[in-house]
């Protein structure tokens, strides 16, 4: 059953994350708020670009690759993930050039409006799973947690992020273990037969919800009053603040000045 | 389902994120008014279980395929709408961040998707509907099954109107619906089977599970015709205000660009700026000009032959829109501010 591999690449995935946001490099060490804020205002200007627009887009290939470098990280997982996330957006944008067939001309090459589109939405989609990974890469769960209790998110719904983040491994390994038992007795199988889908999933859902009376009952013993502590209380640094503002500059000066344009045409006015 | 950050636009990114961020507000303060102790743990941990189920293949009959669990309406029906809301939308948290399964951006589209349709219209207007009176297995597969057909439907035509809305592909309207609404019918089909088959064991094992909490979790109808209406009316109100600005701005940036510099372009001086941008002018690789004077959505007709006015259609639901994020942003902030309150005053939990 594919169910396996699956189980397998999730947590695996999960624990690759997470090793890497355990590293000590000066981005990690970054405040997490301020990372979280450059993410967002990077994804805010690269899905602000008009969707012809594809050379203005490019400098913002900067800030993934400084990132990258600063915090050492290993391309292979994120390409991986890259990858695996980019047939979608190419399902979706390869008919950009059926529906959009009016032809321009690009340094001689003809082309339709629909290739341009298609490109440029693909270009984004990179630069944006990219920069969500490497969020994710260089802060890990807890700090991300502890700056979205920073930005006023209600305790309630940061403690039951990172409860469900701290049981998947353990769900999951469950699930695999039934699901395992399962395709053992019954190898011909595909997927799960129709006649045990709810009593698979159902005693799974049974065992889950007594495990949850039973964890709310070691919780409540050991003093749990609603409250998550990270152990970091620390606020933004000056150095924290300095990261996002110039990123942001940065992002903003590539939004409002097409970079690669600009240095073709200095190129080309010295040719002349 | 997941919608991208690279299919969406600021607009409607940011529009979905504060309506998102209004409704969970809203669970929360439900929450923790009528909260069982043991709420957190159960939610954290249903999370935990349905991100699990959702990787078990599901054998459908006579197909030879197989099918996967989305989990909304499960969450819905085991922890009722608010807590079910909230625990969605941590699962899709997660996905977004560990694994790219839908943008951050778009992370607003996604929780509305796939989880709001299934919580707060698919749970109290259909599966309570049809379990109201009295529980049996008929009426148990009935519930999900509609339940869950319709929370997909909804839930797929809202990818499509979001897509639309933001205008990063060429995909037409129409095409596109009709591409998704039914591969959406089978998978919503999968999903209301599964439910019930998963239900209704629950229902025969521990019948107290499912009755505590289809008796447990009214939506307050009154509280909730009261948001309704004032959605109602100050989207009227804004919507029009902001649709007679969207008309003269067809992007954001350049609209709050207009209003803090007075110019949609930054004027280039004279010398060297003047010199690069005729350069620029003739070499450049897509001239910010030509597109625009073809294709940008001010004042000329398209190649359809209609011209701007004829569009107001989408000008009115973007102004609806922007009156919704306004709305929203406001009750949010509200809900803040209380929570904020009565956190001084008692320890919560």
């Amino acid at each position: 059953m594919n169910s396996m591999a699956n189980f397998s690449n999730t947590l695996y995935n999960m624990g690759v994350m997470n090793d890497l946001a355990r590293k000590d490099t000066p981005i990690h060490r970054i405040h997490p708020l301020a990372k979280v804020l450059t993410t967002f205002v990077y994804l805010l200007i690269l899905v602000s670009f008009d969707r012809y627009e594809i050379s203005g887009l490019l400098p913002l290939i900067f800030y993934p690759l400084l990132v990258f470098l600063f915090a050492e990280l290993p391309a292979g997982p994120i390409l991986k993930r890259i990858l695996f996330v980019e047939p979608f957006i190419i399902g979706i944008g390869i008919l950009n050039p059926f529906f959009d067939q009016e032809i321009v001309i690009i340094g001689g090459i003809a082309l339709s409006r629909g290739w341009i589109t298609f490109f440029s939405i693909f270009i984004k989609s990179g630069l944006a799973v990219t920069a969500g990974l490497l969020l994710m890469a260089t802060t890990g769960m807890d700090k991300l947690a502890a700056a979205l209790r920073l930005l006023k998110i209600p305790r309630l719904f940061v403690l039951q992020l990172l409860l469900t983040y701290r049981y998947i491994s353990l769900l999951m390994e469950e699930v695999a273990r039934t699901i395992r038992a399962y395709s053992l007795r019954a190898p011909t199988h595909k997927g799960v037969h129709r006649s045990a889908w709810g009593s698979l999933a159902g005693q799974l859902l049974l065992r889950t919800l007594d495990r949850a009376q039973r964890i709310y009952q070691a919780m409540c013993l050991r003093g749990f009053t609603g409250e998550y502590h990270t152990g970091e209380d620390a606020h933004m640094q000056w150095r924290d603040f300095i990261y996002v503002i110039s990123w942001s500059i940065f992002f903003v000066i590539i939004r409002l000045y097409n970079i690669p344009m600009v240095i073709g045409a200095l190129l080309m006015g010295v040719i002349r | 389902m997941h919608m991208a950050d690279a299919l969406i636009s600021p607009i409607v990114g940011g529009t979905m994120w504060a309506a998102t961020s209004g409704v969970m507000a809203y669970s929360i303060k439900k929450v923790q008014h009528d909260m069982d102790d043991n709420k957190i743990p159960l939610m954290g941990v249903m999370g935990a279980f349905v991100f699990a189920a959702q990787m078990i293949n599901f054998s459908i009959p006579g197909t030879g395929s197989s099918g996967h669990l989305a989990g909304g309406m499960l969450l819905a029906i085991l922890l009722g709408p608010y807590a079910g809301f909230l625990t969605m939308a941590s699962v899709l948290l997660i996905q977004a961040l560990f694994f790219a399964d839908g943008g951050l951006l778009a992370y607003g589209c996604n929780v509305f998707n796939l989880g709001f349709f299934s919580c707060f219209v698919a749970y109290p207007m259909i599966d309570k509907w049809f379990i109201r009176d009295e529980m049996t297995s008929k009426r148990i597969f009935a519930a999900s099954m509609v339940s869950s057909v319709v929370a997909l439907q909804i839930g797929a035509f809202s990818v499509v109107l979001q897509t639309f809305l933001s205008g990063k592909t060429e995909l037409p309207f129409g095409t596109f619906a009709l591409f998704m609404q039914p591969i959406h019918l089978g998978i919503g089909v999968v999903e209301g089977l599964v439910t019930a088959a998963v239900v209704t064991y629950v229902w025969k094992a521990r019948p107290e599970i499912i009755e505590k909490s289809i008796h447990g979790q009214e939506l307050n109808g009154h509280s909730m015709k009261k948001v309704i209406t004032t959605l109602a009316i100050v989207a009227v109100i804004v919507g029009s205000v902001f649709s007679w600005f969207a008309s003269a701005s067809p992007d954001g940036l350049e609209w709050s660009m207009l209003k803090t510099a007075g110019e949609t372009e930054l004027e280039t001086p004279d010398g060297i700026h003047k010199t690069l941008s005729q350069i620029q002018t003739k070499v450049s690789f897509l001239p910010d000009y030509e597109f625009k004077n073809h294709e940008s959505d001010e004042a000329v007709p398209t190649e359809a032959g209609e011209p701007w006015p004829a569009v107001s259609a989408g000008t009115s639901i973007s102004g609806i829109i922007g009156g919704l994020i306004t709305l929203l942003s406001a009750v949010f902030t509200g809900f803040m501010i209380s929570i904020a309150k009565r956190r001084k005053k008692r320890i919560i939990v």
